[in-house]
């Protein structure tokens, strides 16, 4: 009878990286060293909540103003507005004629899941509903565009031989791709790579993209992360955004305000004008309220106060240098010593080339479990590390195993 | 220098051009029926206008209500000092199961037996939608959802957008301002076999017309009879009747008979923490094994759409259900909010049966439950009301007795005795 009811429903497997993690939680070797975090952790490998937002969280908490109303369906205006200035800048033209929809979401991924449902409802597809992605990217990109109907479809992207990027690959795909086709781009830092196109590159992507009436999808999770510095990383968004590119803008506060969990982003859509702006903002209305309403107000009141207060924005420019600067002064040990201490065999500079969280070390899935399994190193299987879980305690260790792994003799 | 700029101009042509098609087709949305009262709200400049828009709940002086509680709680949470990591994809545990025992009762058989599978969500919309989505993809029977006339407006994009039919039985009774029970059964017992059936566990938005104890068991028998899939939407939970666990009467009921349920969970009234998006989506299984099921199925569907919950409203929530103390005090709120709101009714009631003598039968003020009331005023009057009067409702004539207060319950009863007498 009703017993029957989900009798059908099958175990689906847990997400990728659980079993790691679970793995790692279990293992009970003190000097067990975690390379699969998507998370910044300080020199201690401890969570760090920045000094920035504890001061802008303790600012709330005397407000005696503040409440829990709901929010406006697409979020918290003066949160909404300072994240579209600091990914377009504060003198985009696109902001100030009014042609730029932001909308609060929960966090990068409601922007991407946003993002990608606005374009399958009203985006004019050449053919069928298709998104390139990086080969690889992060693995969530997948199912977000699939859930909302849009098939996705790899291109070269990550080269293996060089562990830079085949740009080549990337060129001849999109120049081969049906005109006006999506193209999934990472802003900067590239998730799992690291390896992102240089100023040159990211130039003719540009070019290639106006001349084939290409859609940019933007997925900026990391900026400020990547090389400390806000303004660079948002270089490749403002470019496109100069050069007319169609756009829009996943953003994410989870890394570079430490804010994950409060889930705080926004999607910005650039319109052709501030009529079709408000066309546009109508109707993403319309799809946030049938599926949460309106979004959280506590993170994007914390991300607004530091946005909008030019102290507490210095401060936080600060603390995302703190982290993007241990993490870089991470790679450079690292290198230095694989190459000079060990003298692993192998190229190696990579690991300072590549940019932000993440490093593609080129270690095989053999290496990477062998890791695991003999140094109690977690990494996943593609040879990708978590910089983050690196610090000076367990950095002489890790390039030891590291050695060890590529000679054969762990 | 003149063919830079050219080229400059070229690019500018071809760039409004590319983008202009890229958009031009996209149609103006309809502004939201509920949510857009209160911008109309905010913009009036009249001293004595009043929102009986949007259900949430203001105090005597017409102000948004912290709850103690949550001040409590928040302050312990800072003093915590917790991380920010993310919450796992089905949110803070100890919240879920929190949640469960509040909705279904600490000796409800399917939660001892770990059969529930619950999932933090996104206030309550969050949670509608991922049933919804749950439903179309793996309720394996008709994939259609029966609402009742009149509903939430939300339920029924909500419920199209996941993909799932919508169909409605009758429930409201403009005739007698109360329930149509006997359209409601009929219409449930035309339904096809297996049919899901939305039902509002109490404190009915927008009517305020709750069944009884009564009714809610004759239609638990015709559920169990048509086998038709019961849906709860609890958003009130404690805020219709003062008791959290009276007005969980028809979940509980209704497990304890058998069913399988799903059930939509809102802290955002009862708890007044409204914009923090606290919520939780459940679904009874026959047991430990199938609720693991269920449960990976339910992370297939929020990871996609927004990986992991948020986490502040979730430990305000739990530090409240967790802590007996902070419990007892939460449960005293509660029956607060809800009394000032029957003592509005009561107020009302008053005002326009004995001392303005207002033409119409206005029992149902009294008679309707929650923070929502029909009026009974027609679409014309609401419009009148809002223009002339300043006050603001739902074109629907729904009232939020929450927006009444002393200072303004005369000015109200007397603008609708002038709206349905024709001289406003």
């Amino acid at each position: 009878m009703s017993a029957e009811i989900w009798d059908n429903v099958p175990l689906a497997p847990p997400d990728s990286i659980f079993n790691l993690i679970a793995a790692y939680a279990a293992d009970p070797t003190p000097h067990k060293v975690n390379l699969s975090v998507g998370a910044y952790r300080d020199d201690d490998n401890k969570p760090w909540v920045l000094p920035v937002v504890k001061k802008a969280t303790q600012i709330l908490l005397n407000d005696p103003t503040l409440d829990h109303e709901y929010l406006s369906i697409i979020g918290f205006p003066a949160f909404t507005s300072a994240a579209a200035k600091l990914i377009l800048g504060p003198d985009s033209p696109a902001i100030t004629e009014g042609r730029v929809v932001s909308v609060q979401t929960i966090s990068g991924t409601g922007a991407n899941h946003l993002g990608a449902l606005f374009l399958s409802r009203f985006y004019q597809f050449n053919g069928t509903k298709q998104v390139y992605l990086t080969k690889p990217t992060w693995v969530n990109h997948y199912a977000v565009f699939k859930n909302v109907d849009i098939a996705p479809v790899e291109y070269p992207y990550f080269d293996p031989r060089t562990l830079g990027v085949d740009f080549d690959g990337l060129k001849s795909a999109l120049e081969n791709a049906p005109t006006r086709s999506i193209i999934l781009l990472h802003a900067c830092a590239h998730n799992p790579t690291g390896v992102d196109p240089n100023r040159e590159q990211w130039e003719e992507i540009a070019k290639i993209m106006l001349s084939k009436g290409h859609f940019a999808f933007f997925d900026s999770a990391y900026q400020g992360f990547a090389s400390g510095d806000l303004n660079n990383d948002a270089w490749a968004v403002r470019y496109f955004a100069d050069k007319g590119v169609p756009l829009l803008i996943c953003q994410s506060f989870a890394k570079n305000a430490g804010l994950y969990g409060e889930r705080v982003g926004a999607l910005h859509v650039i319109a052709p004008s501030s009529d079709a702006a408000k066309r546009i903002r109508s109707q993403l209305s319309v799809l946030q309220r049938s599926e949460i309403s309106n979004p959280p107000a506590h993170g994007a009141r914390i991300m607004s106060l530091i946005l909008n207060d030019p102290k507490l924005s210095e401060e936080w420019d600060q603390d995302i240098k703190t982290m993007a600067y241990r993490i870089i002064a991470m790679r450079e040990q690292l290198y230095k010593l694989l190459t000079e201490e060990f003298k692993t065999p192998g190229n190696w500079e990579h690991i300072i080339k590549q940019i932000g969280m993440f490093s593609f070390t080129g270690l095989n899935q053999q290496q990477s479990l062998a890791l695991g399994e003999k140094a109690h190193i977690y990494l996943t299987n593609n040879g990708r590390i978590s910089m983050a879980g690196l610090n000076t305690h367990n950095i002489r260790y890790v390039a030891e195993c590291l050695d060890k792994v590529v000679r054969g003799e762990l | 220098m003149l063919a830079t700029t050219a080229v400059r101009r070229s690019t500018a042509v071809f760039r409004s051009t590319a983008s202009l098609s890229t958009w031009g087709a996209v149609p103006a949305g309809p502004p939201d029926a509920i949510l857009g009262i209160t911008e109309a709200f905010k913009a009036d400049k009249d001293p004595r206008k009043i929102n009986l828009g949007v259900g949430a709940y203001r105090d005597e002086n017409g102000k948004p209500y912290v709850l103690n509680v949550v001040k409590k709680a928040e302050e312990r949470i800072t003093a915590a000092k917790m991380d920010k990591e993310y919450l796992p994809i089905t949110g803070l545990a100890s919240f879920t199961q929190n949640a469960a025992k509040l909705a279904y009762g600490a000796d409800s058989e399917p939660l001892k037996q770990n059969a529930i599978a619950v999932a933090q969500s996104i206030s309550g919309t969050g949670a509608l939608r991922i049933g919804g989505a749950f439903m179309a993809r793996h309720y394996p029977h008709i994939k259609a959802i029966y609402l009742p006339t009149p509903t939430w407006g939300n339920h029924i994009p909500l419920f199209k957008d996941s993909g799932l039919e919508v169909r409605r039985y009758r429930y409201f009774d403009s005739k007698t301002v109360g329930l149509d029970f006997a359209g409601m059964k009929e219409d449930l017992k035309n339904a096809p076999e297996g049919a899901i059936v939305l039902l509002h566990a109490c404190a009915h938005n927008p009517t305020g017309v709750d069944l009884t104890q009564q009714q809610w068991k004759e239609l638990s028998d015709l559920v169990a009879e048509k086998q038709l899939f019961p849906f709860f939407d609890m958003a009130y939970q404690g805020f219709a009747s003062g008791s959290t666990d009276r007005d969980a009467f028809a979940v509980r009921h209704f497990v304890s008979q058998g069913h399988r349920i799903a059930l939509c969970q809102s802290f955002a009234k009862n708890m007044g923490l409204y914009g923090e998006r606290v919520g939780a989506f459940s679904l009874t299984t026959q047991n430990e094994e199938e609720g693991k099921r269920v449960d990976s199925q339910i992370k297939i569907i929020i990871r996609p759409m927004f990986s992991n919950p948020p986490l502040h409203g979730a430990h305000i929530a739990n530090t409240i259900l967790s802590d007996p103390e902070l419990y007892q005090e939460w449960e005293g709120e509660v029956k607060g909010m809800a009394g000032r709101i029957i003592n509005m009714r009561e107020r009302l009631y008053d005002l326009l049966t004995h001392e303005l003598k207002t033409p119409g039968e206005w029992g149902h003020i009294k008679s309707q439950i929650g923070m929502f009331s029909f009026t009974g005023l027609q679409t014309e009057q609401c419009k009148a009301l809002a223009e002339k009067a300043h006050i603001y409702m739902t074109m629907d004539g729904r009232i939020s007795m929450a927006g009444l207060n002393g200072s303004n319950i005369e000015y109200f009863a007397q603008s609708v005795n002038a709206a349905v007498r024709g001289n406003l």
